[in-house]
């Protein structure tokens, strides 16, 4: 498509990182334009008319003007700030996975509407969701599902032949599950329950609503987790950072914390 | 980095020396160069002991992890300072900050950094042990937390407020507003609703 030299849209700021002397570099998820990097100078002295509309994790309204090298933002008004992920640890470790989930997936320049409106109503869910978690593994599979990476879940990978109501494993290196007769096989793959296997595929076809209707034990969820993690760390061929804080704060809550419901 | 072959040797290595420093380009690495060839020797050799000074020098403070060259720091060991105010900021330079105003009088603890999940950096890479380990004898009152107002300030005063809250300390953050000199059409959402919140009687 071609853009503009000036142009309007709306996006949510992924990751913002320091330019120069006063000036930072956002990177903006769009609609269209899909994942985007512009500079907006001088956000970091207080008297900056874009800083506030341009933090991380806000939906917002902006003017870029295309430049040589980077795009610049002109002007930026918020749309959706989501305070509610600010004020809780919890919701806003889980929103900046989402972010990070969503920047490695996206090469710039790519393709991005249903991206955008699964990253937004991610984050509009993150703000209210009981479980926090249960956000996360939808975006989680069906992130997967927009870039390409499905994993199979229907039938075994290796004989094709359609899965029986017993435990199997779940392969990252093949993409999906192997039967008991194929299965295990190489290190990755790891024994999978069929608890685990209907909700994954649930994750997988289903709608939110329906999803945030079944109750998962955290056993179950863990292992859901798992299988996820395993899987995005193979298709993304690194670690999500964001993931580490989490654990840690999970480590930490010997209460029962807001926002996580087992 | 892409120098004239033809330079001296010497003039060639400073200019690729300057080059590694933030916001210098190959042209003012060059310039700098030449500046310093043209200059007299003592401005040169000044120069290059200020910059052997602050590296044989400058250490932490055992006791707020400022930069400093001795140990404890002005600050931290000026008796006149109120001790059992410990303000948190991220860097040094925002200490500088803080002393401009001159309406501060406690003392303060560098966390050399903030949480920013996404790039990896969590509590362990910051100097939390060392703060923790200042309030256990009971000395300090309050601790206020100056972490910058942005989503990762946000994050880091908020995981503290939570580690520091159970110890019995009071716990506050620095107020969010309006800047002096603003125009309010163009303050955000959050910023509006903050400067509402602690919105004050008129004296």
């Amino acid at each position: 498509m071609t853009t503009p030299r000036i142009y309007k849209t709306e996006a949510i700021v992924l990751r913002q990182r320091k330019l120069g002397e006063a000036g930072k570099i956002v990177t903006l998820y769009t609609p269209n334009y899909g994942k985007l990097d512009a500079v907006a100078k001088g956000v970091r002295r207080p008297k900056s008319r874009l800083g506030g509309h341009l933090e991380v994790l806000t939906h917002t309204a902006v003017v870029v003007a295309q430049g040589r090298n980077l795009d610049t933002v002109t002007q930026a008004q918020t749309v959706e700030s989501f305070g509610g992920l600010r004020a809780d640890l919890h919701r806003l470790s889980r929103a900046l996975y989402a972010a990070e989930l969503v920047d490695r997936f996206s090469p710039e320049g790519a393709e991005s509407y249903h991206v955008f409106q699964l990253l937004l109503a991610t984050l509009r869910r993150l703000v209210s969701a009981k479980n926090v978690d249960t956000v996360l593994r939808y975006l989680e599979m069906q992130l997967l599902g927009l870039a390409g990476f499905q994993p199979q879940l229907a039938r075994c990978v290796n004989c094709e032949r359609a899965l029986a109501a017993a435990p199997s494993h779940f392969s990252p290196d093949a993409g999906g599950v192997l039967c008991p007769s194929c299965g295990p096989e190489g290190a990755g793959s790891r024994t999978l329950s069929l608890n685990a296997l209907k909700v994954m595929r649930l994750l997988q076809s289903g709608s939110f609503a329906e999803v945030s209707r079944v109750r998962v034990a955290s056993a179950l969820a863990q292992e859901i987790e798992m299988h996820l993690r395993a899987y995005l760390i193979h298709v993304l061929e690194r670690d999500v950072r964001s993931a580490a804080f989490i654990d840690r704060l999970r480590r930490e809550d010997f209460w029962q914390p807001a926002g996580v419901s087992s | 980095m892409d120098v004239t072959p033809s330079a001296a040797a010497p003039v060639v290595r400073l200019i690729e020396e300057f080059h590694k420093l933030p916001g210098v380009g190959p042209k003012s690495a060059q310039r700098l160069t030449y500046y310093l060839l043209r200059a007299p020797q003592d401005e040169a050799k000044a120069l290059a002991q200020a910059i052997l000074e602050v590296k044989e020098k400058i250490t932490f403070c055992s006791i707020c992890q400022n930069v400093t060259d001795r140990d404890p720091c002005l600050i931290c060991a000026n008796e006149e300072r109120d001790a059992a105010l410990v303000c948190v900021v991220e860097e040094p330079l925002d200490i500088l900050a803080l002393e401009r105003t001159g309406s501060y009088n406690g003392l303060y603890h560098v966390l050399h950094g903030v949480i920013s999940p996404m790039d990896g950096v969590g509590p362990e890479h910051l100097k939390v042990e060392e703060l923790l380990a200042r309030l256990k004898d009971g000395s300090v009152q309050e601790v206020i937390l100056a972490t910058n107002p942005n989503l990762e300030g946000e994050a880091t005063a908020m995981y503290l407020g939570r580690l520091l809250r159970p110890l019995g300390v009071r716990v506050t953050r620095l107020a969010r507003g309006l800047p002096s000199g603003a125009d309010l059409e163009y303050a955000d959402d959050l910023t509006l609703t903050r400067a509402l919140e602690g919105r004050q009687e008129m004296g």
